[in-house]
């Protein structure tokens, strides 16, 4: 009896290292290579994302973003002339687990730089590993804003560039309305913090609030009482699979996008895909990026995704974000001439690239960046149309200092 | 005051969703002793039967998904009770530990086959639209969960299969001097409440998430209404998902879903002070 459970239990560890080693088979090539950041003729950079766990869903995405951006870089002959060789790690969407593996790329790998995170509770567990070891994170997802850590640069949009555009569009179109439903943490919280002092300071109503937790899957009762409120709009910061259960049940209860849109900010043509096209056509999202943004930077993204990772994928703004950020890293490392992180910053501010969101500049000062806000309809056939856009990339305002109604906030 | 009124469906339709998810387990965990923390993925299972089979089925892929969803799952479940859990019998910490092990193999799996990423299962045309605040899709799993507990208590009450599964539920070591053969019935028990798995993911594909981690989101509500409802108790788990899903509709009405989740779980934490082993509990006189 004894036996046969050791037998077991060793098949059991075979098996889950066999799986395992699937998802990880970059890091396994990154072992070889040499072991300093800037030794030899390589430079390590890390990729530390969710490759399993609840945020699996999103994160595989960035990585394999990221991953194709890594590649074609050294395709185009490295940086500084050398190769970059990427060292996977899973975050497993443990908050520990994203600090304990950003401690082992930096101290025992010796990376160059890390490109990770999604939620940001990963990235403020993240935050402290980065600034204690004087290291390099890029993070890029959009988030709740009120931050600016020196040892980050955040690729993805901070609030003035995707949740008050979209506040702006709203209220643009006549609504005067609104219900929020969010996930139950952080930046739905803090969003929703910022959207009621932009509804105080512009005659918007504020009907209703209301938090369900992560992976929530019963939403007969919110919809409830969202039918009741009878909003113009409905303001959306769920995170992950709830959206899915969210807008079915909204669906089924008769809902429709012309009677009362949702606005969100957290549904991207990825989670489209697993909602169901039907269950949310008509329904509006704001970002900074779709796969149908028009320019010959995108058109390139796009077909070199799809060439890689197959014809049914989809690209995404946190995607587009993480595929930016390896080449904003890689041009400051150039206009740097060192991958050493305090050069590498003072070189970062200013530098403009154009990129599958239109020109995206690096904001030296808080080290977010200047992006695009557009605000987009889900069409049938699964894309997001653009109806909306801010015309000029807006300057970053994480703490919102430039509004005078957000003056109660930080 | 409408709205009060309205909270009674969806608290109905909740149970249903909880009842349908559960009804596996009443078998596994309530009879058998298991802690099957892996029913969560036959459920996801079942799931993505109906996903594979949109390719052939279309958008009738759901009701056509029930039965052979049903045998997908069941085979699951009688794989691992063979290979695993059958070395496990008595040992319930030692079941909980390894089917959890199962149950992030099985995750990854779905990972590694499917994609991370959710994807999506179109409902049938039928049930598009609804009557008043309840929509057809919650209709049609209230009738499956309905199907399913009769479709129970016929096959314990009127099949032969049935008492045999009864009376080794009630005294392992009498039934097996009888003649039954236990080792048989565990199969078909184990295969029986993994495949009531498979349909409950079928059926759930036209409210939630189709995705990897899918069953994580129902698995602890199903071992709420087993424990509730006793182990083993058919009627309990009725009488415990209806309790469940009407407070937790209320609840959240009146406050909202986080707080609702810490109503439930006080509510059920309490009703175990007073009645430990649920609502109804099985008398017998083995020595376990």
């Amino acid at each position: 009896m004894r036996k046969s459970a050791w037998r077991i239990g060793a098949a059991i560890a075979l098996i889950s290292a066999g799986i395992t080693g699937c998802g990880a088979s970059p890091a396994g090539t990154a072992g070889d290579a040499a072991s300093v950041a800037g030794g030899a003729d390589t430079i390590k950079v890390g990729l530390l994302h969710s490759l399993s766990g609840t945020m699996a869903i999103s994160e595989v995405t960035v990585r394999d973003a990221e991953m194709l951006a890594v590649e074609e870089i050294n395709a185009a002959g490295g940086v500084l002339g050398k190769k970059l060789v990427p060292v996977v790690e899973d975050g497993a969407s443990d908050w520990p687990t994203f600090a304990e593996k950003a401690t082992k790329l930096i101290a025992r790998d010796r990376v160059a730089t890390v490109f990770g995170g999604w939620t940001s509770a990963s990235r403020k567990a993240m935050l402290p590993v980065f600034e204690k070891r004087k290291a390099l994170l890029w993070y890029p997802v959009q988030y709740e804003g009120l931050e600016s850590s020196p040892n980050i640069f955040y690729t993805g949009a901070t609030t003035n560039q995707q949740i008050v555009p979209a506040l702006d569009y709203l209220k643009e179109q006549g609504k005067k309305s609104v219900f929020l439903v969010g996930s139950d943490y952080v930046f739905p919280r803090t969003a929703n913090k910022i959207i009621k002092a932009y509804a105080a300071a512009n005659g918007m109503k504020v009907l209703g609030e209301e938090y369900t937790p992560l992976g929530h899957t019963e939403y007969g009762t919110l919809v409830n009482k969202v039918v009741q409120a009878r909003p113009d709009a409905v303001f959306n910061t769920l995170n992950g699979d709830s959206n899915v259960a969210f807008f079915k049940q909204l669906k089924s209860a008769g809902v429709t996008a012309k009677d009362m849109p949702v606005m969100s900010v957290s549904v991207a043509e990825e989670e489209v895909k697993g909602i169901g096209v039907d269950n949310i056509a008509g329904h509006l999202v704001a970002w900074n990026y779709y796969q149908t943004t028009k320019n010959a930077a995108n058109d390139k993204f796009v077909a070199a995704f799809k060439a890689r990772y197959g014809a049914d994928r989809v690209t995404s703004d946190p995607m587009e974000a993480g595929y930016n950020a390896v080449y904003l890293w890689a041009e400051a490392v150039k206009k740097a001439g060192s991958t050493d992180v305090e050069a590498v910053k003072k070189a970062a501010g200013g530098i403009a690239l154009d990129r599958p969101e239109g020109q995206v500049t690096i904001d030296g000062d808080n080290q977010h960046m200047f992006k695009t806000a557009r605000i987009g309809e889900v069409e049938p056939d699964g894309q997001i149309k653009e109806v909306w856009n801010s015309g000029k990339p807006i300057k970053p305002d994480p703490y919102l200092r430039t509004y005078s109604w957000a003056g109660g906030l930080v | 005051m409408g709205a009060v009124i309205n909270q009674l469906p969806i608290g109905l339709s909740i149970a249903a969703v909880l009842l349908l998810i559960a009804l596996g387990l009443t078998f596994t965990f309530g009879q058998m002793g298991v802690i099957n923390m892996a029913h969560g993925e036959f459920i996801m299972a079942g799931a993505y039967t109906a996903y594979l089979l949109q390719d052939w089925a279309g958008r009738q892929a759901v009701p056509v998904a029930l039965p052979v969803a049903f045998v997908v799952a069941g085979l699951m479940g009688l794989v691992l009770e063979r290979t695993l859990i059958r070395r496990f019998y008595g040992r319930p910490l030692d079941t909980l530990l390894l089917t959890w092990g199962v149950s992030l193999l099985l995750q990854q799996l779905a990972r590694d086959l499917f994609g991370a990423p959710n994807v999506q299962v179109r409902a049938p045309e039928f049930l598009e639209g609804g009557l008043g605040v309840l929509p057809y899709n919650r209709l049609f799993i209230m009738a499956l969960a309905a199907g399913g507990v009769l479709a129970i208590w016929i096959y314990l009450n009127r099949t032969a299969q049935g008492r045999r599964m009864q009376a080794v539920m009630q005294n392992r070591q009498l039934a097996a001097v009888m003649g039954i053969d236990t080792g048989r019935v565990d199969m078909r028990t184990f295969f029986i409440g993994s495949g009531l798995a498979g349909v409950a993911g079928v059926a759930l594909t036209l409210v939630g998430p189709v995705g990897p981690a899918l069953g994580t989101y129902y698995i602890v509500d199903a071992f709420l209404v087993v424990v509730a409802g006793g182990l083993g108790a058919l009627r309990g788990a009725v009488a415990a998902a209806l309790a469940l899903g009407l407070l937790n509709s209320y609840a959240e009405f009146w406050t909202d879903a986080s707080l609702a989740k810490v109503v439930v779980f006080a509510a059920v934490i309490a009703f175990l002070q007073v009645r430990p082993r649920g609502l109804f509990v099985l008398r017998s006189r083995a020595l376990t």
